[in-house]
Protein backbone atom coordinates (compact mmCIF):
# COMPACT_ATOMS: atom_id res chain seq x y z
CA UNK A 1 0.00 0.00 0.00
CA UNK A 2 1.01 3.28 -1.19
CA UNK A 3 1.80 6.08 1.69
CA UNK A 4 3.24 8.97 2.96
CA UNK A 5 5.74 9.88 5.98
CA UNK A 6 4.73 13.38 7.09
CA UNK A 7 7.48 13.41 9.72
CA UNK A 8 10.51 11.73 8.91
CA UNK A 9 13.84 13.29 10.28
CA UNK A 10 15.97 11.60 7.34
CA UNK A 11 19.13 13.42 7.79
CA UNK A 12 19.62 11.20 10.94
CA UNK A 13 18.97 8.36 8.85
CA UNK A 14 21.30 6.06 6.03
CA UNK A 15 20.30 5.45 2.57
CA UNK A 16 19.15 1.74 3.41
CA UNK A 17 16.53 3.34 5.28
CA UNK A 18 15.30 5.29 2.39
CA UNK A 19 15.26 1.74 0.35
CA UNK A 20 13.67 0.59 3.23
CA UNK A 21 10.98 3.17 2.60
CA UNK A 22 10.98 3.01 -0.78
CA UNK A 23 10.38 -0.85 -0.72
CA UNK A 24 7.31 -0.99 2.23
CA UNK A 25 5.28 1.95 -0.44
CA UNK A 26 6.65 4.59 0.50
CA UNK A 27 5.93 7.77 -1.79
CA UNK A 28 6.83 10.96 -0.41
CA UNK A 29 8.35 12.22 3.23
CA UNK A 30 7.82 15.42 4.74
CA UNK A 31 11.20 16.40 6.88
CA UNK A 32 10.50 19.03 9.88
CA UNK A 33 13.40 20.73 10.95
CA UNK A 34 14.76 19.72 14.38
CA UNK A 35 17.12 19.00 17.04
CA UNK A 36 20.43 17.44 15.95
CA UNK A 37 20.51 16.17 19.68
CA UNK A 38 23.51 18.74 21.18
CA UNK A 39 22.99 22.79 20.46
CA UNK A 40 23.88 24.43 17.44
CA UNK A 41 26.81 27.45 18.34
CA UNK A 42 24.83 29.77 15.83
CA UNK A 43 22.24 30.63 12.60
CA UNK A 44 24.59 29.92 10.14
CA UNK A 45 24.95 26.47 11.55
CA UNK A 46 21.21 26.07 11.24
CA UNK A 47 21.02 27.69 7.84
CA UNK A 48 23.82 25.14 6.53
CA UNK A 49 20.91 22.73 7.73
CA UNK A 50 18.60 24.07 5.72
CA UNK A 51 20.56 23.98 2.83
CA UNK A 52 20.74 20.38 3.46
CA UNK A 53 16.96 19.38 3.69
CA UNK A 54 16.42 22.22 0.93
CA UNK A 55 18.69 20.96 -1.28
CA UNK A 56 20.62 17.86 -0.46
CA UNK A 57 17.96 15.71 0.89
CA UNK A 58 15.71 15.86 -1.91
CA UNK A 59 17.87 14.67 -3.73
CA UNK A 60 19.07 11.67 -1.94
CA UNK A 61 15.52 10.76 -1.68
CA UNK A 62 14.88 10.61 -5.02
CA UNK A 63 17.14 8.08 -5.77
CA UNK A 64 15.05 6.14 -4.45
CA UNK A 65 11.66 7.30 -6.31
CA UNK A 66 10.73 9.12 -3.04
CA UNK A 67 9.80 12.92 -3.00
CA UNK A 68 10.60 14.62 -0.01
CA UNK A 69 9.63 17.77 1.51
CA UNK A 70 10.61 19.89 4.41
CA UNK A 71 9.42 22.30 7.04
CA UNK A 72 11.70 24.77 8.33
CA UNK A 73 12.07 26.57 12.03
CA UNK A 74 13.82 27.36 15.19
CA UNK A 75 13.10 23.57 17.02
CA UNK A 76 11.41 23.24 20.08
CA UNK A 77 14.44 21.86 22.18
CA UNK A 78 16.62 24.93 21.34
CA UNK A 79 14.07 27.65 21.30
CA UNK A 80 14.96 28.66 25.01
CA UNK A 81 17.65 30.10 23.74
CA UNK A 82 16.28 33.52 22.56
CA UNK A 83 19.22 35.09 20.84
CA UNK A 84 19.80 31.72 18.50
CA UNK A 85 16.12 31.49 17.55
CA UNK A 86 16.51 35.60 16.58
CA UNK A 87 19.44 34.10 14.57
CA UNK A 88 17.09 31.39 12.98
CA UNK A 89 14.01 33.34 12.47
CA UNK A 90 15.74 36.22 10.24
CA UNK A 91 17.17 33.55 8.20
CA UNK A 92 14.16 31.54 7.68
CA UNK A 93 12.23 33.71 4.92
CA UNK A 94 14.90 33.71 2.23
CA UNK A 95 14.24 29.72 2.13
CA UNK A 96 10.51 29.89 1.98
CA UNK A 97 9.74 30.22 -1.49
CA UNK A 98 12.34 27.16 -2.05
CA UNK A 99 10.04 24.32 -4.11
CA UNK A 100 10.45 21.59 -1.56
CA UNK A 101 9.60 23.91 1.74
CA UNK A 102 5.72 23.18 2.99
CA UNK A 103 5.96 25.74 5.68
CA UNK A 104 7.12 26.42 9.26
CA UNK A 105 7.82 23.24 11.73
CA UNK A 106 8.23 22.20 13.65
CA UNK A 107 7.60 25.04 16.33
CA UNK A 108 6.38 24.39 19.86
CA UNK A 109 8.07 23.76 23.51
CA UNK A 110 10.13 21.17 24.69
CA UNK A 111 10.17 22.13 29.09
CA UNK A 112 7.40 25.13 28.12
CA UNK A 113 9.49 28.07 29.63
CA UNK A 114 8.83 31.54 29.01
CA UNK A 115 11.60 31.88 26.51
CA UNK A 116 9.83 28.74 24.65
CA UNK A 117 6.60 30.31 24.77
CA UNK A 118 8.31 33.30 22.92
CA UNK A 119 10.20 31.81 20.49
CA UNK A 120 6.71 30.01 19.17
CA UNK A 121 4.73 32.94 19.33
CA UNK A 122 6.93 34.65 16.78
CA UNK A 123 7.08 31.62 14.61
CA UNK A 124 2.90 31.29 14.84
CA UNK A 125 3.24 35.06 13.68
CA UNK A 126 6.16 34.20 10.93
CA UNK A 127 4.07 31.46 9.03
CA UNK A 128 0.95 33.80 9.38
CA UNK A 129 3.27 36.88 8.13
CA UNK A 130 4.31 34.71 5.33
CA UNK A 131 1.04 32.81 4.80
CA UNK A 132 2.63 29.05 5.67
CA UNK A 133 1.48 26.06 6.84
CA UNK A 134 2.46 25.00 10.26
CA UNK A 135 3.57 21.66 11.77
CA UNK A 136 3.61 21.85 15.84
CA UNK A 137 5.61 19.41 18.16
CA UNK A 138 4.19 18.76 21.76
CA UNK A 139 6.49 17.40 23.74
CA UNK A 140 7.65 14.69 25.67
CA UNK A 141 5.78 12.56 28.41
CA UNK A 142 4.61 14.16 31.57
CA UNK A 143 5.22 17.56 29.43
CA UNK A 144 2.86 16.62 26.76
CA UNK A 145 -0.31 18.03 28.02
CA UNK A 146 0.98 21.03 29.24
CA UNK A 147 2.49 21.64 26.48
CA UNK A 148 -0.51 20.81 24.15
CA UNK A 149 -2.57 23.36 26.80
CA UNK A 150 -0.51 26.40 25.84
CA UNK A 151 0.05 25.86 22.01
CA UNK A 152 -3.67 26.08 21.60
CA UNK A 153 -3.97 28.79 24.00
CA UNK A 154 -1.47 30.83 21.91
CA UNK A 155 -3.02 29.29 18.68
CA UNK A 156 -6.41 30.84 19.99
CA UNK A 157 -5.05 34.48 20.05
CA UNK A 158 -4.93 34.65 16.08
CA UNK A 159 -8.34 34.26 14.72
CA UNK A 160 -7.16 34.76 11.50
CA UNK A 161 -5.09 31.55 12.05
CA UNK A 162 -7.57 29.14 9.96
CA UNK A 163 -7.04 25.72 12.03
CA UNK A 164 -7.35 23.50 9.09
CA UNK A 165 -3.35 24.99 7.87
CA UNK A 166 -2.77 23.68 11.74
CA UNK A 167 -1.06 20.63 12.53
CA UNK A 168 -0.67 19.46 16.04
CA UNK A 169 1.81 16.37 16.09
CA UNK A 170 2.17 13.69 18.64
CA UNK A 171 -0.36 13.37 19.79
CA UNK A 172 -1.77 10.99 22.62
CA UNK A 173 -4.92 10.16 24.31
CA UNK A 174 -5.55 13.26 26.39
CA UNK A 175 -4.60 15.20 24.07
CA UNK A 176 -6.05 14.20 20.67
CA UNK A 177 -9.53 15.65 21.85
CA UNK A 178 -8.94 18.50 22.45
CA UNK A 179 -6.34 19.14 19.40
CA UNK A 180 -9.73 18.10 16.84
CA UNK A 181 -12.61 19.35 18.96
CA UNK A 182 -10.16 22.94 18.03
CA UNK A 183 -10.07 22.03 14.52
CA UNK A 184 -6.68 20.98 13.73
CA UNK A 185 -5.03 18.73 12.28
CA UNK A 186 -3.23 15.97 14.52
CA UNK A 187 -0.63 13.06 14.16
CA UNK A 188 -0.11 10.44 15.55
CA UNK A 189 3.93 9.50 16.41
CA UNK A 190 4.80 5.30 16.06
CA UNK A 191 7.57 5.88 18.64
CA UNK A 192 8.89 3.61 20.83
CA UNK A 193 8.64 3.67 24.31
CA UNK A 194 7.76 7.79 24.50
CA UNK A 195 4.89 8.16 22.15
CA UNK A 196 2.21 5.05 20.77
CA UNK A 197 2.66 2.02 19.98
CA UNK A 198 1.03 0.87 16.53
CA UNK A 199 -2.02 -0.81 18.82
CA UNK A 200 -2.47 2.65 20.59
CA UNK A 201 -2.74 4.10 17.73
CA UNK A 202 -5.41 1.80 15.78
CA UNK A 203 -7.43 2.20 19.15
CA UNK A 204 -7.52 6.06 18.60
CA UNK A 205 -8.60 5.47 14.72
CA UNK A 206 -11.12 3.35 16.09
CA UNK A 207 -12.53 6.01 18.65
CA UNK A 208 -12.05 9.34 16.67
CA UNK A 209 -12.58 7.73 13.23
CA UNK A 210 -9.98 8.89 10.53
CA UNK A 211 -11.05 12.88 10.23
CA UNK A 212 -7.94 15.35 10.27
CA UNK A 213 -5.94 12.50 11.44
CA UNK A 214 -2.05 11.68 10.46
CA UNK A 215 0.04 8.56 11.61
CA UNK A 216 4.14 8.97 11.18
CA UNK A 217 7.30 7.21 12.11
CA UNK A 218 9.33 10.41 13.27
CA UNK A 219 12.80 8.41 12.54
CA UNK A 220 15.44 10.28 13.66
CA UNK A 221 18.87 9.69 15.32
CA UNK A 222 17.35 7.91 18.43
CA UNK A 223 15.26 4.64 18.85
CA UNK A 224 13.03 4.98 16.21
CA UNK A 225 11.73 2.79 13.44
CA UNK A 226 11.61 4.15 9.14
CA UNK A 227 9.38 1.38 8.78
CA UNK A 228 7.01 2.13 11.56
CA UNK A 229 3.44 3.22 9.43
CA UNK A 230 3.61 -0.01 7.25
CA UNK A 231 3.98 -1.63 10.50
CA UNK A 232 0.70 0.61 11.54
CA UNK A 233 -1.08 -0.59 8.51
CA UNK A 234 -0.22 -4.13 9.73
CA UNK A 235 -1.76 -3.97 12.87
CA UNK A 236 -4.97 -1.71 10.80
CA UNK A 237 -5.32 -5.06 8.92
CA UNK A 238 -4.69 -7.69 12.00
CA UNK A 239 -7.72 -5.64 13.74
CA UNK A 240 -9.76 -6.41 10.37
CA UNK A 241 -10.16 -2.79 9.57
CA UNK A 242 -11.00 -2.39 5.85
CA UNK A 243 -8.85 -1.28 3.14
CA UNK A 244 -10.07 1.97 2.50
CA UNK A 245 -9.81 2.84 5.65
CA UNK A 246 -6.21 2.54 5.92
CA UNK A 247 -5.50 4.10 2.71
CA UNK A 248 -7.29 7.49 4.09
CA UNK A 249 -5.62 7.42 6.85
CA UNK A 250 -1.68 6.61 5.56
CA UNK A 251 -2.11 8.29 2.39
CA UNK A 252 -5.27 10.03 1.80
CA UNK A 253 -5.20 12.48 4.70
CA UNK A 254 -1.35 13.63 4.52
CA UNK A 255 -2.30 14.55 0.44
CA UNK A 256 -5.40 16.68 2.32
CA UNK A 257 -3.27 18.04 4.82
CA UNK A 258 0.06 18.96 3.13
CA UNK A 259 -1.45 20.01 -0.37
CA UNK A 260 -2.77 23.12 0.95
CA UNK A 261 0.71 24.16 0.80
CA UNK A 262 0.32 24.60 -3.17
CA UNK A 263 3.87 22.75 -3.33
CA UNK A 264 2.54 19.28 -2.11
CA UNK A 265 2.79 17.43 -4.98
CA UNK A 266 2.70 12.90 -5.81
CA UNK A 267 4.50 12.08 -8.67
CA UNK A 268 2.59 10.94 -11.72
CA UNK A 269 3.34 7.55 -11.33
CA UNK A 270 1.21 7.45 -7.68
CA UNK A 271 -1.04 9.55 -9.20
CA UNK A 272 -2.14 6.77 -11.54
CA UNK A 273 -1.81 3.96 -9.21
CA UNK A 274 -3.93 5.39 -6.52
CA UNK A 275 -6.49 7.02 -8.48
CA UNK A 276 -5.50 10.28 -7.11
CA UNK A 277 -5.09 13.63 -9.46
CA UNK A 278 -3.37 16.55 -7.23
CA UNK B 1 -17.25 10.01 13.32
CA UNK B 2 -16.33 6.39 15.38
CA UNK B 3 -14.65 3.37 13.88
CA UNK B 4 -16.16 0.55 16.17
CA UNK B 5 -12.97 -2.62 16.26
CA UNK B 6 -14.77 -4.99 13.83
CA UNK B 7 -13.37 -7.63 16.12
CA UNK B 8 -14.87 -8.91 19.56
CA UNK B 9 -14.17 -9.22 23.10
CA UNK B 10 -13.27 -12.63 22.85
CA UNK B 11 -11.78 -12.42 19.10
CA UNK B 12 -9.40 -9.58 20.52
CA UNK B 13 -8.69 -11.61 23.64
CA UNK B 14 -7.89 -14.42 21.35
CA UNK B 15 -5.46 -11.84 19.05
CA UNK B 16 -3.61 -9.96 22.22
CA UNK B 17 -4.03 -11.60 25.27
CA UNK B 18 -0.65 -13.61 24.96
CA UNK B 19 1.32 -10.53 24.35
CA UNK B 20 -0.58 -8.33 27.06
CA UNK B 21 0.33 -11.28 29.18
CA UNK B 22 3.94 -10.90 28.44
CA UNK B 23 3.84 -7.10 29.29
CA UNK B 24 2.19 -7.98 32.68
CA UNK B 25 4.70 -10.59 33.44
CA UNK B 26 7.28 -7.86 32.03
CA UNK B 27 6.27 -5.27 35.04
CA UNK B 28 6.19 -8.14 37.64
CA UNK B 29 9.47 -8.88 36.96
CA UNK B 30 10.61 -5.04 37.01
CA UNK B 31 9.18 -4.51 40.60
CA UNK B 32 11.01 -7.43 41.46
CA UNK B 33 13.95 -6.62 40.26
CA UNK B 34 13.31 -2.98 41.81
CA UNK B 35 12.41 -4.62 45.81
CA UNK B 36 16.13 -7.23 44.87
CA UNK B 37 18.00 -3.64 44.62
CA UNK B 38 16.43 -1.76 46.95
CA UNK B 39 12.71 -2.75 48.84
CA UNK B 40 12.03 0.69 49.95
CA UNK B 41 12.48 2.19 46.63
CA UNK B 42 8.78 3.66 46.40
CA UNK B 43 8.62 6.22 49.16
CA UNK B 44 11.65 8.30 47.47
CA UNK B 45 11.39 7.95 43.89
CA UNK B 46 8.62 10.38 42.71
CA UNK B 47 8.52 8.36 39.24
CA UNK B 48 7.92 5.23 41.34
CA UNK B 49 5.15 6.98 43.11
CA UNK B 50 3.20 7.98 39.95
CA UNK B 51 4.03 4.04 38.54
CA UNK B 52 2.33 2.73 41.72
CA UNK B 53 -0.59 4.87 41.66
CA UNK B 54 -1.22 3.77 37.40
CA UNK B 55 -1.23 0.03 38.56
CA UNK B 56 -3.69 1.18 41.28
CA UNK B 57 -5.86 1.95 38.01
CA UNK B 58 -5.55 -1.16 36.28
CA UNK B 59 -6.51 -2.80 39.41
CA UNK B 60 -9.52 0.13 40.03
CA UNK B 61 -11.79 -1.60 37.18
CA UNK B 62 -13.35 1.63 36.14
CA UNK B 63 -13.26 2.50 32.34
CA UNK B 64 -10.42 4.68 30.61
CA UNK B 65 -7.85 3.32 32.34
CA UNK B 66 -5.16 4.86 29.22
CA UNK B 67 -6.87 8.50 29.99
CA UNK B 68 -6.53 8.38 33.31
CA UNK B 69 -2.72 7.07 33.40
CA UNK B 70 -1.71 9.71 30.85
CA UNK B 71 -3.53 12.34 33.43
CA UNK B 72 -1.75 10.85 36.50
CA UNK B 73 1.53 11.09 34.67
CA UNK B 74 1.19 14.47 33.30
CA UNK B 75 2.01 17.69 34.55
CA UNK B 76 -1.27 19.52 35.08
CA UNK B 77 -0.37 23.27 35.29
CA UNK B 78 -0.42 25.97 32.82
CA UNK B 79 2.36 28.33 33.61
CA UNK B 80 5.28 28.39 31.83
CA UNK B 81 8.25 28.20 34.05
CA UNK B 82 10.58 30.68 34.12
CA UNK B 83 13.67 29.35 32.49
CA UNK B 84 15.28 26.11 31.40
CA UNK B 85 15.61 23.13 34.09
CA UNK B 86 16.18 20.63 31.88
CA UNK B 87 16.49 19.29 28.14
CA UNK B 88 14.80 16.09 29.10
CA UNK B 89 11.31 14.91 30.51
CA UNK B 90 11.16 12.16 32.62
CA UNK B 91 8.19 10.10 32.68
CA UNK B 92 6.21 11.39 35.56
CA UNK B 93 5.80 14.71 37.26
CA UNK B 94 7.71 15.31 39.85
CA UNK B 95 5.21 17.88 41.37
CA UNK B 96 2.23 15.77 41.40
CA UNK B 97 1.57 14.53 45.02
CA UNK B 98 1.59 18.84 45.66
CA UNK B 99 -0.38 19.55 42.38
CA UNK B 100 -2.90 16.76 44.01
CA UNK B 101 -3.49 18.41 47.28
Amino acid sequence: MNYIDHHAHMVSRTTDDYQQLALTGCVAVTEPAFWAGWDRSCGDSVEDYFRQLTEFEPKRAAQFGIQHYTWLAMNPKESDDRALSREVLERIPRFLDRPTVLGIGEIGMNRITRNEVATFTEQVELALEYKQLILIHTPHLEDKLKGTRVSIEVLQRYPRLDPSRVMIDHAEEHTIESILDHGYWTGLTLYPQTKVSAQRAVDMIEKYGPDRICVAGACDWGPSDPIAVPRFVLEMRRRKLPADLIHRVVFENPVSFLGQSGKFRIGPVVQDAVGVSR
Amino acid sequence: MTTQSPLSAKELTDEYFIENRNRLLEIAAFLDRLDRADPGRASRDFRFRAFADALAVLAGGSPGYVMQIQMLLSDPTLDPIPALDRKSAQGAYEGAQEARS
